[in-house]
């Protein structure tokens, strides 16, 4: 088992089987709440579905209804269990606080380093059969 | 914790001014903390976004709002809803669902918002000033407000918006601090012949790429014509923040935090330096299209919002070449009362041409065509999300393009367009 470091942008405790995305994603238009797939045609992940995992990427793009749409996953438990990124994404964090403030569910919003995050996203690539567990401002993969 | 709150933002959060008052000035300090805020600072205007309707959640949230007794304090806009209110006909979905469309529309309205419905709320009469603090969210109208008025927004998302009109207070972080709107990665046109630069289709292609080459950096673009227009940096700025988090681009000569590249740069060195060529902008066109050119099944335009002028141009060309296809144009309401003020929405209409007002496309079922069909467009933003969002494949071309396109029911090529 190893462990990194997190910076903690929205707190929580999860755990779950990572999902790698390659690029960015902007949640609207490119993901569906409702089913939890990845919907964006042009995206290397396309057709995947991030229920419940911990969602690597490593940025947000695009449209600023993300929060909506990560919100409205929570509410349809479609949602990933976390979010792991390499640059802070106001809008993801944004949908992450909301979705506490109404629902009073925990969705952890953390970044690694930008070292780290290729570190882990190799790792698990190269082996599919690791969890990550995200607790005390740790990431621990095993 | 760094961050500083004022007298009065302490009483909001205590819950003194009600308690959607209380839960906004929550999620406003929340997000201050993981920017790193020091404080929070007044804002002149709202533009916002949570007004499309993607599920309960959106209600349940402006709900609480509404209950809570949210009232905007400052001026706020909003952002396209999921219906056309004027002409409630052109939706194609269920009526559980233009139920709940409205619904969310109207909470927005009970809060004071002001009913514009439009993406491009620039160019409309609620213009920020140079320099002005405001909370506004659409990505696009983000990037406008940003970089070609020079006023200061994040690129904020839905829910905060709402939380930022109903306090006039926003955290001060990001672009809302001159020293964050240094250009980082420069852009170089070169060798674009001087008639592509005058074609309206450069500027999402351009937008495209630098987008798709920038992430979050912020870019500065050298070498576009000082001719451009606000319509051309309008569909610049809503393609760079479709294929990237672009939320303040740099023209050279054109914006007016870049009459220089150095003051563009504050006076220090770009990160990156990129020369764009006609190839590489070719190239790009390869990505905006996801089937090879052959037939339509429908033409949309307008997103961002059409304006007058841009229907000044459509005009003379659909009266040369009326849509055989379906054919819609997404605007807001005082373009169609200037469309309608000239004469020109019944011949719009009588050359078979819809024009939508207060939604779009993208966003809400309109088209009549089936889905899995191909939709033309000349908006770049249009063809990054009509895939995921409504199941189209999508061609993109210039607006003559896909006049005569719609006109044949299959893509017609300007062969002089390209070199």
């Amino acid at each position: 088992m190893s462990s990194f470091r997190l910076k903690i942008l929205v707190d929580g405790v999860a755990v779950g089987r990572p999902l790698v995305l390659d690029e960015p994603l902007s949640f609207w238009g490119g993901l569906d709440p409702h089913s939890g797939e990845v919907i964006d045609r042009r995206h290397p992940q396309s057709g995947e579905t991030v229920t419940g995992r911990v969602l690597f990427l490593p940025s947000g793009r695009g449209s600023s209804s993300a929060s909506s749409i990560l919100m409205e996953a929570v509410h349809d438990e479609s949602a990933p269990a976390a979010l792991v990124m390499a640059e802070a994404d106001g809008i993801l964090a944004l949908g992450a606080i909301v979705a506490q403030e109404v629902y009073g569910r925990s969705l952890p919003v953390v970044l690694l380093s930008s070292d780290d995050y290729q570190a882990v996203t190799a790792a698990i690539k190269a082996n599919d059969k690791l969890f990550v567990e995200l607790s005390d401002h740790q990431l621990h993969l095993k | 914790m760094t961050l500083t709150l004022s007298k009065k933002d302490q009483l909001m959060l205590a819950g003194d001014h009600g308690r959607a008052a209380e839960a906004a000035m929550r999620i406003l300090t929340q997000m201050g903390e993981i920017f790193g805020a020091k404080r929070l600072i007044d804002i002149e205007s709202a533009h916002i976004d949570g007004c499309l309707y993607h599920g309960d959640s959106g209600i349940h949230f402006a709900q609480m709002l509404v209950d809570g007794g949210a009232q905007t304090v400052v001026p706020t806009t909003l952002n396209v809803g999921a219906i056309d209110l004027v002409h409630p006909e052109h939706f194609q979905g269920t009526a559980a669902h233009a139920a709940k469309a409205t619904e969310l529309m109207s909470l927005y309205q009970q809060m004071g918002c002001l009913p514009i419905w439009t993406c491009a709320p620039y160019q409309t009469t609620q213009k920020p000033a140079f320099g002005q603090q405001i909370m506004w969210a659409e990505s696009n109208a983000i990037v406008f407000a940003n970089s070609v008025l020079g006023a200061r927004t994040n690129r904020y998302g839905d829910y905060i918006d709402i939380c930022g009109a109903i306090t006039g207070r926003a955290p001060e972080y990001g672009l809302h601090l001159t020293e964050n709107r240094r250009g980082q990665v420069v852009y170089h046109l070169k060798n674009i012949p001087e008639q592509l630069l005058a074609e309206d289709v450069l500027y999402p292609v351009i937008g495209y790429l630098i987008g798709s080459q920038s992430g979050s950096r912020i870019p500065v673009i050298t070498g576009l014509p000082s001719g451009a227009t606000e319509d051309h940096l309008k569909a610049l700025g809503a393609a760079a923040a479709s294929s990237g988090a672009v939320a303040l681009f740099h023209a050279v000569g054109i914006t007016p935090e870049a009459n220089t590249l150095d003051q563009a740069l504050q006076g220090e060195p770009a990160e990156r330096e990129v020369d764009v060529s006609v190839n590489d902008l070719k190239q790009l066109l390869g990505h905006l299209s996801t089937v090879p050119d052959g037939e339509i099944n429908v033409v949309a335009l307008g997103s961002p919002h059409f304006s007058l002028g841009e229907f000044e141009q459509l005009l003379p060309l659909v009266r040369s070449h009326p849509p055989q296809t379906e054919f819609i144009v997404c605007t807001h309401r005082l373009v169609l009362a200037g469309l309608q003020k000239r004469g020109w929405l019944d011949e719009l209409r009588e050359l078979g041409v819809d024009v939508v007002v207060d939604t779009c496309v993208v966003v809400t079922p309109i088209v009549k065509a089936s889905a899995g069909g191909t939709l033309m467009t000349n908006s770049g933003k249009f063809a990054h999300y009509t895939p995921g969002n409504i199941g189209f494949d999508v061609i993109f071309g210039s607006l003559q393009e896909c006049v005569r396109s719609a006109a044949i029911g299959r893509v017609w090529r300007d062969q002089e367009l390209w070199p």
